[in-house]
């Protein structure tokens, strides 16, 4: 009976965190296209429910009532199983962000790793599905994707190093109780413009949408998947999205701290605080894809390896340094 | 505890059972995602024995990289239409003598080494330094790691730079008549280096590229 009370009880908890967040996919969704659309002098999607809240809704209807074709030639089994991965990775990352002191679902000591690692394992979805479609665009799309997303992750994990050199702990609760007097956005304010840039690549947003660049490659790993399937992609890539967001929420922006601990913003609770800040940095996300033409590709691979890359190694020992010299490294 | 016992035996077996498949699929491509899974089970037992900290290095290091160009590779070389007969073939009956070879001293080495530490626990001082600290493993292991081992850690450190550079240096090559961006020059041109205004007479025209 324990066993069982003890399953009841965590679904109840994933379900609590699973339908807010693909709810808040649809709607990003609706938000990213607005947001690119006011850039441009467009209205965008404005016509299903009211400012057109209700598109995301209407779009998965007919994805779901869509035919799903399986090409003849494809390797089935990992041709559907390419966007259930990209689906499930994206979800489960979610397990250990924290929405206030006591509210997360997992509260391990080695939260920001368990990201890290999800998020570099979310290049199977793509390269599965590039490969199983066998056909030419989706294979070269996915081999951009893979090369793209790897050197990418090495200087997202560096600037991870800097902010742990700031905290002494891998837990993402004590990352954001650390930063209870100054956001790491103030100290580390390079390191949080590389991240956002590196997150940029690493969830294939333009300008580094160079896997699915629909001028060159059809729409990249996705151009055989239809219906249901493709839908998945789509919810992944957002969720995936997303979660950068908070990520990067939680290292630079204080997670769910409030601004300021001062009497009419400590009411609101941290949960609100922490979505406030995913909305601003999506926001800029948004931005940027309106306002940033494509970079080239050997532009992308430059620029992670030869600025980033360095950049970032510099400041961890920058950061070390002064830590170490002005005796504020955290010991516990 | 039996929660804990149905999870170990469940990881465990998906190891074996991925780690045969590697070897007994057909397809190489298959072979790489089962490598893959085995990768994942395997850090999956590690995070149960509690050492969470390798069982994410494994994730992140061996999926997220290693693997990634392990699959790289075999979709480049196009093996995957090379039908992997590892059973019906008659070829492959001659690597099997080398096969039971190494996997039997592969299998006295881990005898060695499990045999050693059950026996004599208190040779193996990782162990019992492990054991001071009353904190998280991730912990435990960078006190190791950053004082007793500091050597050790570093010149394995040195290893792998020298052998990435031996890498570059082996493949890298200058090759000739390939035009390069230089941003530099791109964007210090400037506008009478880049347009020349010429009279140009009627019905004669101008000669580009003299």
């Amino acid at each position: 009976m324990d066993y069982l009370s003890i399953i009841f009880e965590q679904t109840y908890k994933i379900l609590f965190l699973l339908v807010p967040v693909l709810v808040s996919v649809a709607m990003i969704v609706w938000l990213d296209r607005r947001v690119w659309a006011f850039v441009q002098k467009r209205q965008g999607p404005n016509v299903v429910g009211p400012f057109g809240l209700l598109q995301s809704l209407a779009d998965a209807l007919k994805y779901i009532f869509k035919e799903m074709i399986i090409p003849s030639s494809s390797n089935k089994v990992i041709f559907i199983l390419a966007p259930i991965v990209t689906m499930t990775l994206a979800l489960i990352a979610w397990a250990v962000i924290p929405f206030g002191a006591t509210q997360v679902l997992a509260d391990i000591n080695v939260g920001i790793l368990y990201l890290f690692a999800v998020s570099s394992l979310g290049v199977y979805g793509i390269i599965m599905g590039g490969w199983a479609s066998n056909s030419k665009y989706p294979f070269l799309g996915a081999i951009r994707s893979a090369a793209q997303m790897v050197s990418y992750e090495v200087s997202i994990g560096v600037i991870i190093i800097n902010v742990l050199l700031c905290v002494g702990s891998l837990n993402l609760n004590d990352i954001v109780i650390a930063q209870k007097n100054l956001w790491f956005v103030i100290p580390l304010f390079p390191m949080f413009v590389i991240f956002f840039i590196s997150a940029l690549a690493e969830t294939n947003r333009p300008p580094f949408d160079l896997p699915e660049a629909e001028a060159e490659l059809v729409a990249g790993y996705q151009t055989e998947y239809s219906g249901m399937m493709y839908a998945m992609f789509w919810l992944g890539e957002y969720a995936n999205i997303l979660l950068m967001c908070a990520m990067g929420a939680v290292l630079f922006l204080g997670g769910w701290l409030s601004p300021l601990e001062i009497y009419p913003f400590t009411l609101i609770p941290g949960a609100i605080w922490l979505i406030l800040k995913i909305l601003f940095l999506f926001f800029l996300f948004a931005l940027v894809k309106a306002i940033v033409p494509r970079y080239r590709y050997d532009q992308l691979m430059r620029l992670g390896w030869k600025i980033f890359l360095p950049f970032s190694l510099v400041w961890v020992v920058l950061t070390a340094s002064f830590l170490f010299y002005f005796n504020l490294l955290p010991v516990n | 505890m039996i929660a804990h016992s149905i999870f170990f035996y469940a990881f465990s077996l998906i190891a074996i059972i991925s780690a045969i498949m590697v070897t007994a699929s057909k397809n190489t491509v298959h072979s790489v995602f089962f490598l893959i899974l085995d990768f994942i089970s395997i850090s999956c037992l590690f995070i149960m024995i509690g050492a969470e900290f390798l069982g994410m290095i494994m994730l992140i290091v061996y999926v997220g990289a290693v693997a990634v160009l392990f699959l790289f590779v075999v979709m480049m070389l196009n093996v995957a239409q090379q039908k992997n007969q590892w059973f019906a073939a008659k070829d492959s009956s001659k690597h099997i003598p080398i096969g039971l070879i190494i996997s039997t001293l592969i299998f006295v080495e881990i005898i060695i080494v499990i045999g050693g530490w059950k026996y004599k626990p208190e040779i193996f001082d990782i162990n019992n330094s492990l054991t001071q600290f009353s904190v998280s493993n991730t912990h435990s292991l960078g006190k190791i790691l950053y004082t007793d081992y500091i050597h050790v850690f570093q010149i394995s450190g040195m290893i792998l730079l020298v052998a990435m550079i031996g890498a570059i240096v082996l493949t890298f090559r200058q090759r000739a008549g390939v035009k390069r961006q230089s941003y530099i020059k791109q964007i210090s041109r400037e506008r009478v280096e880049g347009v020349e205004v010429l009279e140009v007479e009627t019905n004669k025209g101008v000669r580009i590229d003299d």
